[in-house]
C-alpha cells in the first residue's frame, strides 16, 4: 500500500525523518548565521545526490562534478550579477550597466551571451539545460566510444581543469578568480538580510526534496535496476538488448542537472559565485561526501555531505593546516573499513538492533504494541 | 527432394568470415549454415576460434571480412543491441548473472520490453512481465529462488539463471559458450535436458568440451581447427573422421 513508484515504507520514514530534521529542527536549534552554513552545505548534497544514481547505481565516477556545480552557480549569478548591475548602480563605471568587472576589464558593451540572462526564465531553464546538455555532449563522446572507469573519471578530472582556467582566464567575460560578486537583488527581493537567508534556506530545502523524490523515481524504476546490472556485467545488459551508452548518458546528465541545481542554489544562499568551486579539489570533495555519506543511499550520501561540511568548518577553524589530511584520512578510513559509508554502518549494524527491538516488543501478548508497529507487516 | 521447391532458407548463414587481429588470424575463411530449430555444437581444441565466432556473430567483435547473414539481415553492419532486438540471444562463458539483484530481478531485466532509456523509466511490472518470470524460472529449476538475491546461488544454478535471461528474450538463436562447464553429473544432465525442452521453435549454437553432453544433444557437429573447419557433420561422422582424431579427440 505504501509501496509505490517513489519509495516503500521504511524509506518514506526515512525521507521524513531528514525533512523533519531540516524544515524543524535545525532551523529552530541554529541562528541564522549556522543555518545559512548549512544551506550552503546542502547545496553539496545536491551533487552528492547525483553522484549516488551516477557512480553509486551506475558506476560511473566522476571526479568532475564541480563543473556543472560551477556552470549552475554561474548561470544564477549571471543573473543575479545583471540586476546588481542596473545603470543607478553602476554610474560612476566609465560604461553603466554592465556588471563591474566588465568595467574594469575595458569591455563597453554587454557580451551576446550574458544577454538573455536578463530574464529570470530564461536563466533557470539555463541552469538545468546548459549542464545537462554539456553532460549529455561530454557522455556521448566519451560513453560511445566505450571510454568509462578510470580513464573517465581522468577526462572529467581535465574538464575540471579546463573549466576552471576558461574563467580565470576571461575575466572580462566571467570575473576571474575573483568570481561574480556583489550580488544583491533577486527580482529586486534583497537577498542579503537575514529573513532572506530563511526563506531561501527553505526554498532550497524544499528543491532538495523534489530532486531526491526524483532520485527516488529512478532508483525504483527498472531504469535504477539496469545500472546496477551495468556496474556489475556491462557485456551481459549490452547483450540483452540495451544500448549501455545511453543509460550511462542518462546517469552522467542527471547527476550533472542535480550538481548544477546545487551551484544555483549556492549563489543564492552564499551571494557570490567563484572558479574555486569548479576545480579538480571540490570536485573530488563532492566525491568523499558521497563516499562518507555511502554512495548506494541517497539520504546517506546528504547527512555524509551534512557532517563533512560540520566537521571541515570546526576543524579548518581550528587547525587550518590539518584540515586537507583529515579531509583525505576520512576519505581512504571509510573506503577501507566502510565501502559503503554512514548508510552502510547503519543498515548493517543500527538498523538490526532497532529491528530487533521492534520484534520484541511486538511479541509482547498485552496489546499495547502501538499501531504503526502492527500495520507494519511487509506490502508485498 | 521435392521438385520445383524453393532452396532451403537458413537461419543462419556465415560466409568467408574472417578476422584477425594484428595479423593473427583467429578465424579464417570461416563458412557455416546453420537451419532453423537445429541444435549445433562447436567443437574443437583451445584456441581454435570458437568463442571468437560467437563474438562475431553477436557484435561483441567486429569481423575483418566476410558475412554473417541471420535471417537475411546481414549482422556484421549491426549494433549488439539490434542484434540481440533481431533475435540473437548469447550466454558468456563464466556466468554472467548481476550479483546484486534477485533472481527476479536478473530475469525481469532481459524481459524484452522498456529497452529504451524512456522506456526503462516507465516499465511497470505487469502481470505478463510475472507470469512469464515465473514460467521461465519453473523452466530453469528456479521457481522458488525467485526472491534470493543471484550471488547467493550455486554455480549450476547461475548458469540456469543466465539461459533463463536468455530464454526470456525468446530469441531465434540462442548462442551458449560451455554451458555445462563446471557442473556437477546431475546438474549436466537436467541441462540436457533444458536444453532439449527449450529448442522448440528455436535453434541453438553451442559449444562445448564435454564429449558425453555433446552427443546427447547435437543435431550437428562442426569441428574447428585454427580458426578453419576440419569437419562437420553427425556425432558419429565427425567422431570418426580421422583428421579429427588426430587434432582433437585422440587427446
Amino acid at each position: 500500500m505504501t509501496d509505490n513508484r517513489f519509495f516503500n515504507r521504511s524509506e518514506l520514514i526515512g525521507i521524513l525523518v531528514l525533512a523533519a530534521f531540516l524544515v524543524v529542527v535545525l532551523p529552530l536549534t541554529l541562528d541564522v548565521f549556522r543555518l545559512n552554513l548549512v544551506a550552503k552545505y546542502l547545496t553539496y548534497a545536491f551533487v552528492a545526490l547525483g553522484l549516488v544514481i551516477c557512480w553509486g547505481y551506475g558506476g560511473i565516477l566522476s571526479l568532475g562534478q564541480g563543473v556543472f556545480f560551477g556552470l549552475g552557480g554561474y548561470c544564477m549569478a549571471m543573473f543575479l550579477k545583471l540586476e546588481a548591475s542596473s545603470v543607478e548602480n553602476t554610474k560612476i563605471q566609465s560604461t553603466p550597466g554592465i556588471p563591474d568587472f566588465m568595467d574594469w576589464n575595458q569591455l563597453t558593451a554587454l557580451p551576446f551571451f550574458w544577454k538573455p540572462f536578463h530574464s529570470l526564465t530564461f536563466t533557470i531553464a539555463a541552469i538545468v539545460l546548459v549542464p545537462g546538455i554539456f553532460a549529455l555532449i561530454i557522455g556521448t563522446a566519451m560513453f560511445k566510444r566505450r571510454v568509462g572507469g578510470t580513464y573517465f573519471a581522468i577526462i572529467t578530472q581535465a574538464v575540471a581543469a579546463i573549466l576552471t582556467i576558461l574563467i580565470v582566464g576571461q575575466q572580462g567575460y566571467t570575473g576571474g578568480i575573483n568570481g561574480m560578486t556583489d550580488l544583491r537583488t533577486l527580482k529586486g527581493w534583497d537577498i542579503r538580510p537575514d529573513h532572506a537567508k530563511i526563506m531561501l534556506y527553505f526554498f532550497e530545502v524544499g528543491c532538495l526534496f523534489v530532486c531526491i523524490m526524483i532520485a527516488q523515481f529512478v532508483r525504483h524504476a527498472k531504469l535504477g535496476r539496469i545500472l546496477v546490472a551495468m556496474r556489475e556485467k556491462e557485456d551481459r545488459v549490452r547483450f540483452s538488448g540495451y544500448s549501455v551508452a545511453n543509460f550511462k548518458i542518462f546517469a552522467f546528465s542527471i547527476a550533472a542537472m542535480f550538481a548544477a541545481i546545487g551551484g544555483a542554489m549556492f549563489a543564492l544562499n552564499v551571494g557570490f559565485m567563484s572558479p574555486s568551486f569548479v576545480g579538480i579539489v571540490p570536485s573530488i570533495e563532492m566525491v568523499i561526501y558521497t563516499a562518507v555519506g555511502g554512495r548506494l543511499s541517497i539520504l546517506g550520501a546528504i547527512y555524509g555531505t551534512l557532517l563533512v561540511n560540520f566537521a571541515k568548518t570546526s576543524l579548518s577553524e581550528t587547525f587550518p593546516e590539518l584540515w586537507l589530511f583529515g579531509l583525505g584520512g576520512l576519505f581512504i578510513a571509510v573506503v577501507l573499513a566502510f565501502p559503503n559509508g554512514l548508510a552502510g554502518i547503519w543498515s548493517d549494524y543500527v538498523q538490526p538492533r532497532i529491528d530487533r527491538l521492534i520484534a520484541s516488543r511486538k511479541r509482547k501478548p498485552d496489546g499495547w504494541t502501538d499501531s504503526s508497529v502492527a500495520d507494519g507487516a511487509p506490502a508485498e | 527432394m521435392l521438385i520445383g521447391h524453393q532452396p532451403k532458407e537458413f537461419l543462419l548463414a556465415v560466409e568467408a568470415l574472417t578476422v584477425s587481429f594484428d595479423g593473427f588470424k583467429a578465424v579464417n575463411d570461416l563458412s557455416f549454415y546453420v537451419d532453423e530449430n537445429e541444435i549445433r555444437v562447436i567443437i574443437g581444441p583451445n584456441g581454435a576460434g570458437k568463442t571468437t565466432v560467437l563474438d562475431l556473430i553477436c557484435g561483441k567483435t567486429k569481423a575483418t571480412s566476410g558475412s554473417i547473414q541471420f535471417r537475411g539481415k546481414e549482422l556484421t553492419r549491426m549494433k549488439e543491441n539490434e542484434i540481440v532486438k533481431a533475435g540473437v540471444g548469447r550466454k558468456f562463458q563464466n556466468p554472467s548473472i548481476y550479483d546484486d539483484l534477485t533472481v527476479f530481478e536478473n530475469l525481469e531485466i532481459s524481459y524484452p520490453r522498456g529497452r529504451s532509456v524512456f522506456g526503462a523509466l516507465t516499465f511497470t511490472r505487469d502481470a505478463a512481465v510475472r507470469d512469464r518470470v515465473h514460467e521461465v524460472a519453473e523452466m530453469i529449476f528456479l521457481k522458488d529462488k525467485l526472491n534470493m538475491s543471484a550471488d547467493l546461488l550455486s554455480h549450476g544454478q547461475k548458469q540456469w539463471l543466465e539461459i533463463g535471461m536468455l530464454l526470456i528474450q525468446d530469441p531465434d538463436l540462442l548462442m551458449l559458450d560451455e554451458p555445462v562447464a563446471g557442473m556437477s553429473v546431475s546438474e549436466r544432465a537436467k541441462t540436457a535436458e533444458l536444453l532439449n525442452r527449450i529448442i522448440k521453435n528455436r535453434s541453438v549454437l553451442v559449444i562445448e568440451h564435454d564429449m558425453k553432453f555433446v552427443e546427447d544433444i547435437a543435431h550437428k557437429v562442426t569441428v574447428l581447427h585454427q580458426g578453419q573447419i576440419l569437419s562437420e557433420g553427425t556425432m558419429e561422422k565427425v567422431q570418426n573422421d580421422p583428421k579429427v582424431i588426430e587434432v582433437y579427440l585422440g587427446h
